[in-house]
């Protein structure tokens, strides 16, 4: 793990705002040389911390007005209905995450949709018949809102 | 501001949200434009806001935070100004790095991060359960991520 220093932290909270900075702009606003930014950038990539990007877009626009948080409890436990689990679930298009859990849940997935009647379409069609399925619990995505997390 | 999306789009928008790092002359192959159309399909989709950001992706793991843990709660709703409250005070935590709402059971689901066990408990105890107006917590932990993709069934 490498050390930061404020300018790292700078950098990178202006990166999570903006990937599409480049090192002359990153260099401006913190008082870096074009050269001295880019190898920071570059640093901050090749320590893995910088871990590509994420485009945002507006589902609804597209067409994609409900997004659902899925918590899956499997029926049957053990490595090959892991497996066989895992494969399935991530082969559906509409599922956006899934997440490997400890707790209440064993598996959590994000789901987009058209609308209700679509994600009840996926629901019933693509959730319920993966192998080894057990309780399913739903909740429909209102507002989320990332945050800077530490960076000081 | 809304906009006419057509199948060209939707190619595009597929291939870039299933790899955004893809470079333009790379992305326009694969959705069988050619780069002009693909610079301008872009531009004009962001413009309108249909791509509203390009961020990069903190990998907190690399940065020193080894647990990630899913804290979903359900609020007293009896207070009018429950929600309120809650979000503000959530974001005042630093280590929390995502902050949703839900119609279900769950009404808000924080995402936070810790260094390890020990953090982590320390953050519950000074951070968390002292969030206004909380009715019931359960937490996920996260053990591994299988799938992350901003793609859509274009």
């Amino acid at each position: 793990m490498i050390d930061l220093d404020d300018t790292d932290r700078a950098f990178l909270r202006d990166l999570a705002r903006d990937g599409t900075l480049s090192a002359g702009e990153l260099g401006r606003r913190h008082g870096l040389s074009q050269p001295a930014a880019w190898r920071r950038v570059k640093r901050l990539e090749d320590s893995g911390i910088l871990a590509g990007q994420r485009i945002l877009v507006d589902r609804p626009a597209l067409g994609f007005g409900v997004t659902v948080f899925l918590g899956i409890k499997l029926a049957t436990k053990g490595r090959v209905s892991l497996e066989d689990f895992e494969r399935a679930v991530t082969a559906i298009p509409e599922v956006q995450v899934v997440q490997h859990v400890l707790g209440l849940f064993d598996y959590r997935l994000r789901v987009v949709a058209r609308d209700i009647a679509d994600f009840e379409r996926v629901l019933r069609r693509r959730i319920m018949t993966l192998p080894g399925v057990g309780q399913v619990e739903a909740n429909v995505l209102l507002t989320e809102e990332p945050r800077p997390g530490p960076l000081g | 501001m809304s906009i006419q999306i057509d199948d060209t789009d939707r190619r595009i928008l597929r291939h870039l949200l299933a790899d955004p790092a893809l470079p333009t002359a790379e992305l326009a192959m694969r959705a069988g434009v050619t780069q002009a159309t693909c610079w301008r399909r872009i531009d004009r989709l962001a413009e309108a806001g249909v791509i509203s950001a390009r961020q990069a992706v903190i990998d907190w793991r690399a940065l020193g935070y080894a647990v990630e843990v899913s804290l979903r709660f359900t609020l007293d709703k009896t207070n009018p100004r429950a929600f309120d409250e809650f979000l503000a005070a959530a974001r005042e935590v630093p280590e929390v790095i995502g902050i949703e709402t839900f119609l279900g059971r769950v009404d808000v689901r924080l995402n936070i991060i810790a260094r390890d066990m020990q953090h982590y408990q320390q953050l519950y105890r000074e951070r968390i359960l002292t969030l206004p107006h909380i009715a019931d917590i359960e937490a996920l932990m996260l053990i591994a991520t299988i799938k992350d993709s901003g793609g859509l069934p274009l």
